[in-house]
């Protein structure tokens, strides 16, 4: 019925759906150069970390982003002061089989002759031969991620409860689908235990929403914009309720942190929040930051929610923007994929919004830009955070 | 389809509150359980209104879960929000202006 899916083969077995050259900045200073690098093509994407003080959650991080299965090719761009470990960061993409190359700016002569040498290095890395769509894929074969953004009293009752369906029919094929945000699922700890492949599992999901609460009540400020007010949301609980519904009703097979990957099939939790005693501000400072994380984690595509109207995409994997209300859609639908709004007055039902996104999504695996690439939306934010992998009582199944 | 014929949508029986699935002017409003509600305000698109009276301090559900408590009595027909409806966790923080 459908054509047949191809990705692109990587060295380490992985396949993409996406063929991106990354350009990575390893401190703020070397920003504008890695951003004139990648300028003016689709395809090569500017990361980057703006610190100048090591972080092992970002080289984790950036670990995971340039060894993803969309990642192609690999530039490094340093100032040369820095303190990010550019070595190791090179030697991880290289063992993965990528090209990697390293351009130290103050090396270089400054400037000019980096940006000269980078475009130069990028446009071998895309003429060489190999990047080519050859591997049969099914969308079970993905890592699929959801979040929501701008949310408002409709986000709950259609676009969230819309993924919540995706999500069931993909876990249940096989496929693997992965949500997060603790702070944004407090009030709904319960239940998710309750859904929890293990007893164990189900007290590390309440345990890691009572240190979400912790966390937001030292920041002062929860999970919650004004826009979201805005929109009909008068509590955090209310808001949790609503973006709880994007993980479906299926069961819980475990909990990562940023910069882990995804083990296996099924459907995980992505607890964005940092461990031990709150430091260096919020657990994500803006929805980026968390898109980025779902990306590391190995999200080949990211569905993405909202009711008042976000416009971002994200650098390496294509985002699906689902619009919760139909006003907004009205409004903004050059920068929607899908109007699950109809929902609200009853035009349509849940499924059938449900079945297009599951076409939507192998048509975008396939190839189709989704709007915020076809706009150019190539987002990417990533800062300071406290970060443990989760052990075996949060990933029963692993073995 | 023709659009809807109720203008609030009752996500659960047992809820105290319903939801406006378009913007909606005062007067006698239609429930998505059949029920006629006098709507005292204007209220938005995904806002929410009292289906019953529901006194201070009372446990206020949606879709079958508690949202807040409420800080003040609403009588049925009411748009509930950060006005009269506060959160059991991390309060809610607006804009300068209040929310709407």
């Amino acid at each position: 019925m459908t054509e047949p899916l191809l990705g692109y083969p990587r060295a380490d077995g992985r396949i993409g759906i996406r063929d991106v050259v990354v350009v990575v900045y390893l401190v703020e200073c070397a920003r504008a150069v890695a951003d004139a690098i990648a300028s003016g093509r689709d395809d090569v994407h500017a990361i980057g970390f703006p610190g100048c003080y090591p972080s092992g959650y970002a080289a984790r991080m950036l670990e995971m982003l340039c060894t993803h299965p969309n990642v192609g090719a690999v530039a490094l761009v340093s100032l040369g002061c820095e303190g990010f470990d550019r070595e190791r960061l090179a030697d991880v993409v290289a063992a993965s089989g990528r090209p990697v190359t390293t351009l130290v700016i103050q090396q270089l002569g400054g400037t000019r002759s980096t940006v000269a040498r980078g475009r130069a290095w990028v446009d071998e890395a895309r003429s060489r031969a190999g990047a080519a769509r050859t591997v049969a894929i099914e969308l079970t074969d993905l890592v699929v991620g959801t979040i929501c953004g701008g949310s408002d009293g409709t986000s709950g009752i259609t676009a969230n409860p819309v993924v919540g369906r995706v999500f069931d029919r993909l876990v249940a094929a096989g496929g693997t689908a992965v949500f997060e945000e603790t702070g944004e699922l407090i009030g709904c700890e319960h239940h998710m235990a309750g859904r929890a492949v293990t007893p164990e599992l189900g007290r590390e999901i309440v345990e890691r929403v009572g240190k979400a609460m912790a966390y937001y009540t030292a920041m002062g400020h929860g999970s919650f914009a004004p826009g979201n007010a805005d929109g009909g949301l008068t509590t955090v609980e209310e808001k949790s309720l609503g973006a709880y519904a994007k993980s479906g009703s299926g069961p819980i097979h475990g909990v990562v942190t940023p910069g882990q990957p995804i083990p296996g099939p099924g459907l995980y939790l992505l607890d964005v929040v940092p461990e031990g005693p709150p430091r260096w501000g919020f657990p994500n400072i803006n929805d980026n930051a968390e898109i980025a994380e779902l990306i590391a984690a190995g999200s080949h595509v990211v569905l993405f929610t909202t009711g008042r109207g976000s416009v971002v995409g994200s650098a390496i994997s294509p985002v699906v923007k689902i619009c919760a209300n139909p006003q907004t859609y009205r409004r903004m639908s050059e920068d929607m994929d899908v109007d699950a709004g109809r929902i609200l007055d009853g035009r349509d039902g849940i499924d059938d919004v449900a079945d297009e996104v599951m076409q939507l999504l192998h048509a975008v695996a396939g190839g189709r830009p989704t709007a915020s690439e076809e706009l150019g939306h190539r987002e990417f934010v990533l800062t300071y955070k406290a970060s443990e992998p989760t052990g075996p009582s949060c990933l029963p199944l692993v073995r | 389809m023709t659009p809807a014929a109720y203008a609030l949508l009752l996500l659960a029986a047992a809820d105290d509150v319903a939801i406006a699935v378009r913007d909606l002017e005062p007067g006698t409003v239609r429930t998505s359980a059949g029920r006629s509600l006098p709507l005292r305000e204007a209220v938005e698109l995904g806002h929410k209104v009292a289906v019953r009276h529901l006194r201070a301090g009372a446990d206020v559900v949606r879709f079958g879960m508690v949202i807040g408590t409420a800080t003040a009595d609403i009588a049925a027909g009411e748009w509930v929000h950060t006005h009269n409806l506060a959160s059991s966790y991390i309060p809610t923080v607006a804009r300068r202006g209040g929310a709407r």
